[in-house]
């Protein structure tokens, strides 16, 4: 090992850091960048009958111009002409903020028990929390339809109480969505929030104590602000999969939940529009990085600040 | 370096003021934190056993023992983050055993420090004057006030984890400080910090105390530290106090064998007492031969078994027999340690099942060859003050 020079062991270092560096850059580009160019590509085509069902269709460099010319904005101005649409981005973001905010009610106390819980209970705690992904989430949802149903499990344990008379008819409404959402969502809120919750050194809270802070105060005053990245992270988790959710609303909803994914399903699949679908994916994605870009802003300043 | 050598002469003073002040001994004296009988276990472990101590206005006390001696539970339960499970506390003459911690007039300097991360320097030290609802101008005049006296004016807005281990101390010290409370209490204040800063902290801490007139109550398992800092110690063994004094009678007149050889090094003769003349209590003691000590207080009995206490730094060494008939012994020398200031030897005395006798010389010449080699026989002697009867 002592002959080669040293300017080649150098050079294979680099060259073996560059690999691994790269590595998770090549599995973005094949498996996110180059599949979004093709959705923005397809968003920008017209619906045709053919087999794929759009145009026009890539013939080589030699014809790159009439290519091009083909491509117009018509689908995202459809988009914003048709109220259908807007009207289904605003109903996914109010159901998945308020999913995002029961959750976040449900997932905090949660979270904070496990955290306060003796420390050889943790583990359990947290693997109960996961153990619902062992079962399928279809299934899952199913066993929902099962309970939410009129004379299903709810009606039959609320009239056995002598609750109500009438069913409560959750099932097909915007709650049984919101239901499902929240319930299935639960663990990525649990989780970050549980992990910020459990770092948080309690000698903070006993000085806060001493300092003359009643315990509810210390809660608002040292306890969220230190649990706020997990409270974010936790946020970003449950309303990015839930805004484009199409199973749940599709399984519990009912026919007036209104919801893009859904959309996005008719389009696709039923009128087979890929262009239009295609179109309606792009905004989604838009809508959901404006979330995410204000938190890493925040983010920035916050380390910024330090 | 004028202002420097003011800030020393200052610093001197205060000393001297502050090794006057007993006010535990001062008649008609109020104490101002009262542990009355207070126990505290944690299911069978006896952390806190039926404890009494009475600390005084103004007092400098700490708390010494090792690790597990309920030293810090005794802190935390005046604090008001444990619970005794029997007996009472009393504050200023109130009763706080049932006070929640943020209603006690106490402040506590965490080991930890526990500063809030999220908040800037100036937001910590804050903190408490908000709880008490203080006007915001007073608030910002007393925050400065505080940061003038550590001295941190310029890092105000920084946060905890742009400071050093240092800062990090003096912003916690700020902080408990703000609120003027009847009793600061400083767990292990100065474990954090390397050597140097600590020694010069330890001055500051006191010179501190002295200009507020503050009561502080320290707990810790350094004896440099509490012998330094303290006007009282108090030493924990197993949930009880073995003794309360002045750091110069812990040392010279320690209440028994457990005192004695937790704080400083020490050697014990046991003998029992064969004659008593007056203050002069004669010893017979194994290995030893015949001790004669100074006990003015009369603990000795005749025939009874004692033990005697002999500091490594009130013995003599040497190489010829001294004249004096009692307080000498012979024996070898099995390990010299050099520490600089003074040399530390051990030396075997009667024979190879005798005790290992502790003796110190200060070096006081720069001679770099010295007296004493390993296996040297030698001859250690004492003054009739040197030892001091103690309890088993």
């Amino acid at each position: 090992m002592s002959a080669p020079p040293v300017a080649g062991e150098r050079g294979r270092l680099r060259a073996g850091r560059v690999l691994v560096l790269a590595l998770p850059y090549l599995w973005l580009a094949a498996f996110f960048l180059a599949p979004f160019a093709i959705v923005a590509r397809m968003s920008l085509s017209d619906s045709a009958r053919a087999l794929p069902p759009y145009a026009p269709h890539w013939e080589g460099l030699s014809r790159l111009g009439a290519f091009l010319s083909a491509l117009d904005f018509e689908n995202y101005a459809l988009l914003a002409s048709d109220t259908l649409y807007l009207d289904a981005y605003l109903s996914s973001v109010r159901l998945a903020a308020f999913a995002t905010l029961l959750a976040l009610a449900v997932g905090f106390p949660l979270a904070y028990a496990m955290a306060r819980a003796p420390r050889q209970w943790q583990p359990a705690l947290l693997v109960a929390v996961i153990l619902p992904f062992w079962t399928s989430f279809l299934i899952r949802i199913y066993a929902w339809i099962g309970i939410l149903r009129p004379q299903g499990f709810l009606d039959a344990v609320a009239q056995g109480l002598g609750l109500t008379d009438a069913p409560l008819g959750i099932m097909n409404t915007d709650a049984a969505v919101l239901i499902g959402m929240v319930y299935s969502y639960l663990p990525f809120m649990v989780l970050p929030v549980y992990a910020a919750l459990e770092r948080i050194d309690r000698s903070l809270l006993e000085a806060a104590a001493d300092l003359g802070s009643p315990p509810w105060k210390s809660f608002w005053t040292i306890t969220v602000p230190l649990a706020a990245p997990g409270i974010v992270a936790g946020c970003l988790l449950v309303f990015i999969p839930a805004i484009g959710e199409f199973v749940i609303p599709d399984l519990l909803g009912g026919p007036d939940t209104l919801m893009i994914g859904k959309v996005l399903w008719t389009e696709f699949f039923s009128n087979r529009d890929w262009p239009l679908s295609s179109a309606v994916a792009v905004v989604l994605l838009a809508v959901l990085l404006l979330p995410v870009i204000v938190f890493q802003r925040a983010l920035k300043a916050r380390e910024g600040s330090r | 370096m004028n202002q420097r050598t003011a800030r020393k002469a200052a610093r001197r003073s205060v000393g001297s003021v502050r090794r006057t002040c007993a006010p535990w001994a001062e008649p008609g004296a109020r104490p101002l934190v009262e542990f009355c009988s207070v126990t505290k276990a944690y299911g069978e472990v006896t952390a806190v056993d039926r404890l009494s101590l009475s600390i005084y206005p103004k007092e400098f006390f700490a708390l010494l023992g090792p690790s597990g001696c309920g030293k810090t539970t005794l802190m935390r339960m005046l604090a008001g983050f444990e619970a005794p499970t029997s007996g009472d506390i009393l504050l200023d003459g109130v009763d706080v055993t049932a006070m929640p911690p943020h209603r006690r007039p106490t402040n506590m300097m965490f080991q930890s420090y526990a500063l809030f991360p999220h908040m800037s320097v100036w937001d910590n030290i804050a903190f408490g004057l908000k709880q008490e609802g203080m006007a915001r101008p007073d608030i910002k005049a007393r925050v400065e006030e505080m940061l003038a006296l550590v001295r941190l004016e310029a890092l105000a807005r920084r946060r905890p984890d742009q400071l050093s281990g240092g800062q990090r101390q003096r912003v916690a010290l700020a902080r408990s400080l703000a609120k003027r409370p009847k009793v600061l209490l400083l767990d292990e204040p100065l474990g954090a910090l390397d050597r140097k800063l600590r020694e010069a902290t330890q001055f500051e801490l006191m010179d501190l105390q002295a200009d507020l007139g503050l009561t502080f109550l320290m707990v810790t398992h350094d004896q440099d530290e509490a012998m330094t800092m303290a006007d009282r110690i108090a030493v924990m063994d197993h949930g009880r106090i073995v003794q309360v004094a002045p750091p110069e009678e812990i040392y010279e007149q320690p209440a028994n064998r457990y005192v004695a050889e937790f704080v400083g090094d020490v050697t014990v003769a046991e003998g029992t007492v064969t004659g008593i003349a007056g203050d002069i209590v004669r010893i017979e003691a194994a290995h030893f031969g015949t001790l004669e000590i100074d006990e003015e207080e009369g603990r000795a009995r005749m025939d009874a078994p004692a033990l005697v206490a002999l500091r490594p730094e009130k013995l003599n060494i040497g190489h010829d027999e001294p004249p004096q008939t009692v307080n000498k012994v012979r024996g070898e020398i099995w390990d010299i340690a050099y520490l600089g200031d003074f040399t530390m030897m051990q030396v075997k005395v009667g024979g190879d099942d005798g005790p290992l006798v502790k003796a110190a010389i200060a070096n006081r010449s720069r001679r770099m060859e010295r007296p004493f080699a390993w296996d040297d026989i030698v001859w250690l002697w004492w003054d009739v003050e040197a030892g001091v009867l103690i309890d088993p």
